[in-house]
């Protein structure tokens, strides 16, 4: 056990019906420190990445986060609202597709501006201050504020949705495939940008890809999964320099290099 | 003089699972001793497991037996053991390694990959950009080039990028796999000479240098491998 820890998860297991999507996954995660957890369709990952962030309940073993006031807690013993707030403050979530994570018919700004106001500043000047000041930390021009995100590209939603997410200083951020739905182009700069705010901000993230490219150049570890097990995991160069079990060795040697 | 790197009994095999489980054996209890100020060159033909034997010490390859114990602060960390954070931390503060080749990251501009370990150490800025500018003019690297991605520069730019990140931070353990493959005459006797002054300051350096001229002038001793016979 160590009294660091950011995130720890202790043996979660969760089966849809008869089949086994995830079983007896371990591991932990210190502050600052990026995991990736990469894997093929269907091999579990995106279904522990709900359990570890309170969205899913699995039906075996614990995820206990080192909330501000008491401490590692198991987020499932945890009260409703005390669980939501988690959500809207200490955590990010990063969803694959910025519409799931963004509300499309309100501005810009108000989706950023939102998630301070569910943790209580009322201050309008503030809000707008903070909204445009993160718009341009992800590289969008704070002019478009008053903008509705359906008229920016697939990027700027995404870059948007991260700046919702960091707005109010999570400590830990969950990300599911957050380049996956964008062009090769577009992808460099929002990795590239992914890379400089958790290094800035020393944030810790946990993501899950199918794309071994993003865990090298994001995460320090890397995990993988196959049928629901975690089946390897160690820092990422390890794992896709010298990975030892059959499946990732057929990962690592799939990819094709550009 | 004090000890650096002390490796015993290492030993590396590779299981290749998809080809029909062939196993490689690599490194057979390997044992290897630098100290401060020396520069240990690895030697022998290809396929003996030098770049297997630098990339086991960076923990990049993982070690099946023995010890990489490796100086870390005060103490030894045993590289085929340690947790990944202290792996980590022993990649940030004790130890380089400069590949052949450089990973290119899309859109950063070759300053910020040079002066970015510094950085990570805490050094400012300005103070990074300003070291890592006279190590890239010192390697002969154009100054109109200091503010663009990598990604379309020649071979022998990479590597020079490659070479100027490794030597930025003032690493205690240096680990270099032929840095001066790609280079000209000019360019390798630069790199030569970085490579005196850092073992002078202190550095322990653990090398492969296919070039003679380079070897005989930055070695104090060379270790022999020999390529091991397969199991099939």
């Amino acid at each position: 056990m160590n009294p660091q820890s950011l995130l720890r998860v202790q043996g979660v297991s969760k089966h849809y019906g008869r089949r086994s999507a995830c079983q007896e996954v371990s591991f932990e995660l210190h502050p600052g420190e990026i995991v990736a957890i990469a894997g093929e369709s269907g091999s579990g990952k995106t279904t522990l990445l709900n359990c570890i962030s309170g969205r899913l309940r699995p039906d075996a073993g614990r995820v206990e986060f080192d909330t501000r006031e008491n401490g590692l807690q198991d987020i499932y013993a945890l009260s409703e609202p005390h669980l939501r707030l988690l959500t809207r403050t200490d955590w990010g979530y990063v969803h694959q597709n910025p519409r799931d994570g963004l509300r499309i018919n309100v501005s810009a700004g108000a989706n950023v501006g939102e998630r301070l106001m569910a943790v209580g500043e009322r201050h309008y000047g503030r809000i707008r201050a903070a909204t445009g000041d993160w718009m341009s930390q992800v590289e969008l021009d704070p002019q478009r504020i008053d903008d509705l995100p359906s008229t920016f590209s697939g990027g700027m939603q995404q870059r948007l949705q991260i700046a919702r997410n960091l707005v109010t200083h999570p400590r830990l951020l969950f990300m599911d495939e957050p380049t996956a739905s964008l062009d090769v182009s577009v992808q460099a700069r929002l990795l590239d940008l992914l890379r400089g705010l958790t290094q800035t901000l020393s944030l810790a993230a946990v993501i899950v890809t199918h794309d071994l490219a993003v865990a090298r150049l994001l995460a320090h570890r890397l995990m993988i999964m196959k049928d629901g097990q975690m089946v390897e995991s160690g820092l990422t160069d390890q794992v896709l320099d010298d990975p030892q079990h059959p499946y990732t060795q057929l990962l690592v040697s799939s990819v094709l290099q550009a | 003089m004090e000890q650096m790197i002390r490796i015993s009994g290492l030993s590396k095999t590779f299981v290749l699972h998809h080809q029909h489980g062939t196993v490689l054996p690599v490194l057979a209890d390997i044992d290897l001793t630098v100290g401060r100020g020396e520069c240990v060159v690895l030697h022998g033909p290809s396929g003996s497991g030098k770049s297997t034997l630098l990339r086991s010490i960076y923990a990049n390859y993982r070690a099946q037996q023995g010890q990489i114990l490796v100086r870390h602060l005060d103490g030894w960390v045993d590289m085929a053991r340690a947790a990944p954070r202290e792996l980590l931390e022993v990649r940030r503060l004790s130890m380089g390694y400069i590949s052949q080749f450089l990973r290119v990251i899309p859109r950063i501009p070759a300053l910020d990959i040079v002066s970015e370990p510094l950085r990570g150490l805490g050094v400012e800025r300005a103070e990074a950009e300003h070291k890592a500018r006279a190590l890239l003019s010192r390697l002969n690297i154009p100054g109109k080039l200091w503010s663009l991605p990598p990604a379309t520069f020649s071979g022998g730019e990479q590597q020079r990028i490659n070479i100027a990140r490794g030597f930025v931070s003032n690493f205690p353990i240096l680990l270099l796999d032929e840095p001066t493959a790609a280079l000209d005459a000019g360019n390798r006797t630069v790199v030569a000479e970085m490579i005196e002054e850092a073992r002078a300051a202190g550095t322990a350096i653990v090398g492969i240098f296919h070039d003679d001229e380079i070897r005989r002038r930055v070695a104090t001793s060379v270790h022999v491998l020999s390529p091991m016979e397969n199991i099939a």
